[in-house]
């Protein structure tokens, strides 16, 4: 018993870092560069995709047994295009700035491969319980690096971070930020970040393999 | 060799199979739509209701009340009772005297990026126009989203003339853009430096709506009487 509720959290943890979907993956860089111009709308985005990611892994995982291998993928994308309909209305129905601010890419989620990604590797071969802890940790992640994006370009680009001004009115925002071309220069810097982290820990790995063997050689 | 291929591979599953999975999933997708559409309608129309209401009394910041008027093709003007799409709507203000204080006109036209949708305030006491809001507009941001915020910009829009000359049939000058610092004239837009395609946009939709509005308006001011 104890076994199976072990690695569904690690099910769930490893999309939060090590297998995380913007930063090391590198899936879903359409909505990743587009919508990350704000910490809000970078946040509302990743929540939106976690739910439809969420969702559709249970559905996707329930039907598993039901759904013959040839319209395997036909049948996902309907399922997920479905879940994309009602955050779009939800969205609407909270609120409408946000709405606008999100634009297209709500209807863009369909798209992004995270999610058929996750339906087609891991919740069609998988039990539910297992399935929503892979969607959980995955679509966490997902947030969890647009909000690292957005949060980066909102406070150089507008000197703000969720509307709140953050420097003294003589900060000169650096406008390019919130442009296009910000979402590409941010997301290098968190790449070069995350990449290191990972270089560095592997030599650490290294060297304490090095050491215990010299020990053992002494010994 | 082959004997063992086939035995390994699964038999493959029959047309019906196909159709029961992708014909169930899909209803069952459908029906999920339509309920999460009904449940969330009447709150999206409120929603828009309410967006609207407030862009109304923002352009109109002294009505308390207002009601939606339909041109109709006589020229005159009468009370819209329900929903108008598609009509040609105008919403006047009222204080809490029931005076009418000005209309609020939607206009849009094409800007930068994209058409620029706004609404503006018509006051009869100033015989210009008091106040504007975009609605809908995909400008740079940082740049041509300028026309939503600057400051300097928006006091264009504090009085901005549209009398009309002595027949009233039509705007006596028509709404021009300025270069920033070169306005001497009530009815010019003073643009803005970085977005001078998006604020010279802006004084083309006011010119373009307040031409067709205004004269119409002016000589069926007393449909707007008594309103709500």
């Amino acid at each position: 018993m104890a076994a199976p509720t072990k690695s569904s959290t690690d099910e769930f943890i490893k999309g939060l870092w090590k297998e995380n979907p913007v930063f090391v993956q590198v899936l879903g860089m359409c909505p990743v560069l587009a919508v990350s111009n704000t910490a809000l709308n970078a946040l509302a985005m990743g929540l939106a995709t976690a739910f439809v990611l969420v969702s559709s892994n249970i559905v996707v995982s329930l039907l598993r047994n039901f759904i013959p291998k040839q319209v395997r993928i036909a049948t996902y994308i309907l399922v997920i295009a479905t879940f994309v309909t009602v955050v779009d209305y939800v969205i609407q129905a909270i609120s409408l700035d946000l709405y606008k601010a999100l634009g297209a890419f709500i209807a863009l989620i369909v798209v992004n491969c995270l999610i058929l990604g996750r339906a087609e590797a891991f919740a069609s071969k998988n039990t539910v319980g297992r399935s929503i802890m892979d969607g959980l940790g995955m679509g966490v992640g997902f947030a969890f690096a647009l909000f690292c994006l957005g949060a980066v370009r909102e406070i150089l680009g507008a000197g703000s971070l969720f509307d709140v001004q953050l420097f003294h009115d003589s900060f000169q925002d650096w406008v390019v930020m919130i442009l296009p071309s910000g979402g590409f220069f941010s997301l290098a810097g968190w790449l070069v970040l995350f990449n290191w982290l990972e270089r560095r820990k592997a030599k650490k790995g290294e060297k304490a393999k090095v050491a215990a063997l010299t020990e053992g050689t002494a010994s | 060799m082959s004997t063992t291929e086939i035995v390994a591979s699964p038999a493959p599953p029959s047309v019906w199979h196909m159709y029961r999975a992708m014909v169930g999933v899909g209803v069952c997708c459908g029906l999920l739509i339509v309920g999460v559409f009904q449940a969330t309608l009447p709150v999206i129309k409120r929603n828009k209701a309410e967006a609207l209401q407030k862009a109304i009394f923002h352009v109109l910041p002294n009505a308390t009340s207002s009601s939606t008027f339909r041109l109709e093709e006589s020229g005159s003007f009468t009370v819209l009772e329900g929903e108008g799409a598609g009509e040609q709507l105008v919403y006047a203000g009222y204080d809490d005297n029931r005076e009418l204080v000005g209309l609020a006109v939607e206009a849009q036209g094409m800007g930068y990026q994209d058409v620029i949708r706004l609404i503006y305030g018509y006051s009869f006491a100033e015989d210009g126009i008091i106040g504007i809001q975009v609605l809908e507009s995909k400008e740079t941001p940082g740049l041509g989203d300028k026309i939503e915020t600057d400051p300097d910009f928006l006091k264009n829009f504090e009085r901005l003339d549209v009398s009309l000359v002595e027949d009233q049939s039509q705007i006596a000058n028509p709404i021009v853009p300025v270069k920033r610092g070169e306005k001497n004239n009530p009815w010019e837009v003073e643009g803005i430096t970085g977005a001078t395609i998006s604020s010279v946009a802006i004084a083309d939709i006011l010119n373009e709506s307040a031409q067709f509005w205004v004269p119409r308006i002016r000589s069926n001011l007393g449909d707007f009487q008594g309103g709500e």
